[in-house]
């Protein structure tokens, strides 16, 4: 008898500790996305979104081209669906044009998307047009392991319009097998007589990658090259340029704002740690692939992630490709924080502070909300919910292409990544560099203010011409800094300060 | 006969007329007095400040502009020659006529932007396959797309090849509608080939060609998505066009007003030039 009880027993224990596997089997032979994990439950789970009934309903979503974010939005609006009953009508936008996409109803006092995507920098432009992310979601558990930054880059005043579902930074990606390989090394510091490392500073970056520039070092019989980089006008380009700028202009003896004197609000992008960032970034030129100076974001990931470059840096987008199991360089590729200067400009003084500093770019991530007008806000928030459930998640962010980056803390532990085949001193690497990005307290942040659009334009096209030798690193510069003291005049020096001081505060660690 | 209500019949054509020509004209024109953007969406009336600051503060529209017109006379006047020759090959009695007469059209029926994507990739410099045929003649790779010099001729490639069939067609349906006799007149007096051509041939083309070129040259100078395909109007600035800016503050910056202000200006200098570059290819190609 007590050999039953003891079997009887043991059955009950065993189906209980495994009923959450068969109950997350269940949701993974329908999705074969999340067969990884399985469900997870919460809040918006597949298996609480199977409870919801939407049918009869039609969610409308504009979202960007596939595949960055717009493979993720598509195949989540396919599993909605299923799950639901609703019909989920997809609109893929090129990057430029998501902001006109979307301001354009808006403006018109029309909702044809209940939701949109963009970038998290429209927030200022956008806000007065979007629901605020209503309390139930912003204090559900998925929300709740959302870092702090982003929680601050999603919102506005306290008060959250866009939904989490990315999170983005620039940092510095490198051939680990060439800057870890003892011959090379030799090799450099015969040739050179300076130290094959990591590069600390853009200097070094710069005088690498030149080194390594236009011939096989990876033995595969084609020419490798220094660096891809996202050089081309109008597809992000400003943003790679704050992230070369931030070390030589970010200097934290200088509070009070690295884009604008937040007190004046002089243009600050054409002082010389400005210049200075410019002029290296005239250089790299040289050390790009044939054709690198039209180099988008899509060619730079396709150039780093396919064994092209020595460097890049940028979102995690390559990083996360190269090392994925088909990549030619899957495991050979090393993370880092962007590299720094040996000077900083400091703006009190008018001189240069010697020294080492190093300033992690917060680049905007992609960033969704829900129209005011739409008709459908709650199936709007929770397909968002949804799309971001912790399932789909850690499905999401080890696709390269799927452009869905680490925003939550449980992505920050290694285990995460060596899970899906990274080497763990790689994954070790990564989550060391995010965390660290993390808790740095000499941080820029996106320029997000009304206007926003015209600012980074105006910067591109600046530097895109300095880039193209149309004018030299200062000229362009002191044409972007005329075109935002125009800029500044048409929106209101107050309406753009007032907006600044929000971004400010998170550099100067008061948020 | 007094049929008072004729005029009522009118009426369709002109509110059409109306809606699609008329009123987007007169609303293009209070749109740039406004200061339309994305933080005052509003038609709010600010005069003329947009014209003054175009006329006097933005280098970058009239930079576009002179490069539009270099593209776009360029690109026209290589496809009028090279249409015509091809026109005139296919004119004679050719074996495989109708073949090629195809042939040459396929281009124009292509979809531009899916032909410039493919271009695109052409010219890619490291991974494209042009540079790499190339490569292998020892040819140092061309910079096709981002030198700036260079990356203007890219550009002229790609349109002279998409629309080089549209002068083709024009000019061969031209060719097909000549009268004979005049050929006969100068078959009998013994003309060269040559003469034929110069005597001949081309006076009688010449209101037809006006007609293509002038078409040809109204839509080069709309010249959009091939540069925004190819180029994104880099490097740099490089191969940034008119009609490529006003999208850019229109539709990325969100400067409605300005862009409406531009986009006016435009309107006005290219119906100006356009009757005028009509008036001189008259005068030079028509002889009395």
């Amino acid at each position: 008898m007590k050999t039953i009880k003891t079997y009887v027993v043991a059955l009950i224990s065993a189906l209980l500790v495994l009923s959450p596997v068969a109950y997350a089997d269940k949701w993974s032979d329908q999705f074969p996305h999340i067969k990884a994990t399985g469900d997870i439950p919460g809040e918006c789970s597949y298996d609480a979104m199977s409870k919801k009934n939407y049918k009869g309903k039609t969610l409308k979503i504009n979202t960007h081209a596939v595949p960055v974010m717009g493979e993720p939005t598509a195949l989540h609006a396919e599993q909605f669906a299923k799950l639901t009953g609703a019909k989920v009508d997809v609109t893929h936008t090129p990057a430029g044009d998501l902001y006109a996409k979307a301001m354009v109803p808006f403006q018109a006092g029309q909702a044809p998307y209940d939701i949109v995507f963009g970038f998290s920098n429209f927030i200022n432009d956008w806000k007065r047009y979007l629901e605020p992310v209503p309390k139930k979601y912003v204090e559900m558990k998925q929300m709740q392991d959302v870092t702090p930054s982003h929680i601050g880059i999603a919102s506005w005043d306290g008060v959250m319009y866009q939904f989490p579902v990315d999170g983005d930074r620039h940092y510095l990606k490198y051939r680990k097998d060439v800057i870890d390989n003892p011959e090379y090394q030799k090799k450099y510091k015969a040739d050179t007589g300076k130290e094959l490392r990591v590069p600390q500073t853009w200097k070094e970056y710069g005088e690498m990658a030149a080194y390594f520039n236009g011939w096989d070092w990876d033995g595969d019989g084609e020419k490798e090259y220094g660096s891809a980089e996202v050089m081309k006008k109008d597809d992000l380009m400003y943003a790679a340029f704050y992230s070369r700028s931030a070390a030589y202009s970010k200097n934290p003896k200088t509070p009070g704002g690295f884009f604008f004197d937040l007190k004046t609000m002089k243009p600050l992008i054409n002082n010389p740690g400005f210049v200075e960032a410019l002029t290296d970034w005239v250089a790299a030129t040289k050390y790009v692939p044939p054709g690198g100076i039209n180099f988008g974001l899509g060619d730079e990931i396709g150039s780093f992630g396919g064994g092209q470059t020595l460097f890049s840096f940028s979102w995690d987008d390559a990083f996360v490709a190269a090392m994925q199991p088909d990549s030619p360089i899957n495991n050979k590729v090393g993370a880092a924080q962007l590299p720094g200067a040996m000077k900083v400009w400091n703006r009190s003084t008018n001189s240069w502070d010697q020294g080492f500093n190093q300033a992690p770019f917060f680049v905007w991530g992609w960033a969704v909300g829900v129209a005011k007008k739409s008709k459908e806000k709650e199936m709007a928030f929770d397909y968002l919910c949804f799309f971001a459930n912790e399932a789909n998640h850690q499905a999401d962010i080890g696709i390269g292409r799927f452009g869905v980056n680490p925003f939550r803390n449980d992505d920050f532990k290694a285990d995460v990544w060596t899970q899906i085949g990274w080497d763990k001193d790689i994954a070790q690497s990564y989550v060391d560099t995010l965390a660290q990005m993390e808790e740095s307290k000499n941080r820029v942040f996106p320029l997000r203010v009304p206007g926003t659009f015209e600012f980074n334009a105006a910067l591109a096209t600046a530097a895109a011409k300095a880039l193209a030798g149309q004018l030299s690193p200062q000229a362009a510069l002191d044409e972007a800094a005329k075109q935002w003291e125009d800029i500044l005049n048409r929106v209101g020096k107050d309406n753009v300060r007032a907006a600044y001081s929000v971004g400010v505060a998170m550099e100067d660690n008061k948020l | 006969m007094n049929f008072k209500h004729k005029y009522v019949f009118l009426f369709p054509g002109l509110f059409v007329l109306i809606g699609i020509l008329i009123f987007p004209i007169i609303f293009t024109i209070r749109l740039s007095l406004s200061g339309w953007n994305s933080y005052t969406p509003e038609m709010n009336f600010i005069g003329i400040t947009n014209y003054i600051r175009l006329f006097t503060d933005d280098p970058r529209f009239w930079e576009s502009f002179f490069r539009l017109s270099f593209l776009s006379v360029t690109t026209v006047i290589l496809q009028y020659i090279i249409g015509f020759a091809l026109a005139l090959i296919v004119w004679r009695e050719i074996k495989f006529k109708r073949f090629f007469r195809v042939i040459f059209l396929i281009p124009m029926m292509t979809t531009p932007v899916i032909m410039t994507v493919i271009w695109r990739t052409f010219f890619h410099e490291s991974l494209g396959p042009v540079n790499d045929l190339l490569g292998n003649l020892g040819v140092e790779p061309i910079l096709w797309l981002s030198d700036p010099v260079i990356a203007k001729f890219t550009v002229i490639i790609v349109e002279v090849w998409q629309w080089t069939p549209f002068m083709f067609l024009l000019l061969l349906a031209g060719l097909l509608s000549l009268p004979k006799e005049p050929f006969l007149a100068a078959a009998i007096d013994g003309a060269s080939p040559f003469r034929k051509f110069v005597y001949v041939t081309f006076p009688l083309m010449a209101p037809i060609s006006i007609g293509a070129i002038i078409i040809r040259l109204i839509e080069a100078s709309k010249i959009m998505d091939t540069v925004f395909v190819l180029t994104s109007g880099g490097p740099g600035t490089a191969t940034e066009t008119s009609s490529f800016y006003i999208y850019i503050k229109g539709l990325r910056e969100f400067q409605m007003g300005y862009a409406a202000t531009l986009s006016f200006t435009y309107l006005v200098i290219m119906i100006i030039s356009l009757t005028i570059i009509a008036k001189v290819l008259t005068k030079l190609m028509i002889k009395e």
